[in-house]
């Protein structure tokens, strides 16, 4: 399989967590989607470092793995919070700043 | 078709499905559960890509760890509003659109460039290939991950202390 057949896989699978993101209602949820979206980043990064034989591809891939995880941490924490604090899962109803 | 070609296309399915389930499903719990599968795919395209380490740190930190976190964030909070966590999904026309978009777009450049069909050649052993790199040439990055490690430590025990 060539490199385009990778990095298609890729741009679908984007494709699909911008969908997530977009419509889906509850916080937990868009946070799976850009989840999603981040996992297929990794696939491009491991693909062009893989058929370019160049390992600076993959130390990116374990660079971003690890600010994935510090990022849905954090996520996850505020999502708990503001639950504590406005009893809300919806995004929509998480409109204190607007004008 | 070599094992790879059979390889890509049953991982591809598996992803493409288990990523348009994490988006569709109605139950966020499943939709967690669903996620774990995509991540697994991940892991697998990794694996034939030779990066078996990728492919291991995948399973241990997003299958292992982010699945756990998220798990323990809808039973919390789950308890927290005292109804199921269903959701529902808005302006999926919309968001159809705007993705089916952003793939065509993404693809059609894709497919317009000849890109490499063959691998070039890469060290015997890549995890100790990426053990040195990191510790020699991305030494820096590598140490200011351990401070954004701390600082997002930091902030989760701050988000989670008790109320006052």
């Amino acid at each position: 399989m060539g490199l385009q057949a990778y990095l298609t896989l890729a741009a679908i699978v984007f494709s699909i967590g911008l969908f997530g993101v977009v419509t889906r209602r509850n916080t937990i949820g868009i946070l799976l989607g850009i989840e999603l979206m981040l996992n297929s980043v990794n696939i491009n990064l491991v693909a062009f470092s893989r058929f370019s034989g160049d390992v600076t591809g993959m130390i990116f891939t374990v660079f971003t793995i690890c600010i994935t995880v510090v990022e849905a941490a954090l996520g996850l924490a505020i999502v708990i919070l503001l639950f504590r604090v406005r009893r809300t899962v919806t995004a929509d109803h998480l409109d204190l700043l607007k004008g | 078709m070599t094992g790879e070609a059979v390889g890509f296309w049953c991982l591809s399915a598996l992803l493409i499905g288990s990523a348009l389930a994490v988006v569709l499903t109605k139950n966020l719990f499943h939709a967690v559960l669903w996620l774990a599968l995509a991540l697994t795919g991940t892991a697998g395209i990794f694996l034939l890509l030779d990066a078996e380490f990728l492919a291991a740190v995948q399973l241990l930190l997003y299958a292992g760890g982010i699945v756990t976190v998220m798990v323990f964030a809808i039973v919390v909070t789950e308890k927290l509003v005292g109804e199921r966590l269903s959701q529902t999904s808005r302006r999926i026309a919309g968001g159809a659109v705007a993705s089916g978009l952003l793939a065509w777009l993404i693809v059609s450049a894709v497919m317009e460039r000849p890109l490499a069909t063959t691998r070039m050649p890469m060290a015997d052993d890549l995890t100790q290939e990426i053990g040195e790199t990191v510790l020699t040439r991305f030494v820096l990055p590598f140490e200011l991950l351990a401070v954004l490690m701390l600082a997002g430590l930091m902030s989760a025990i701050y988000f989670a202390r008790p109320e006052e």
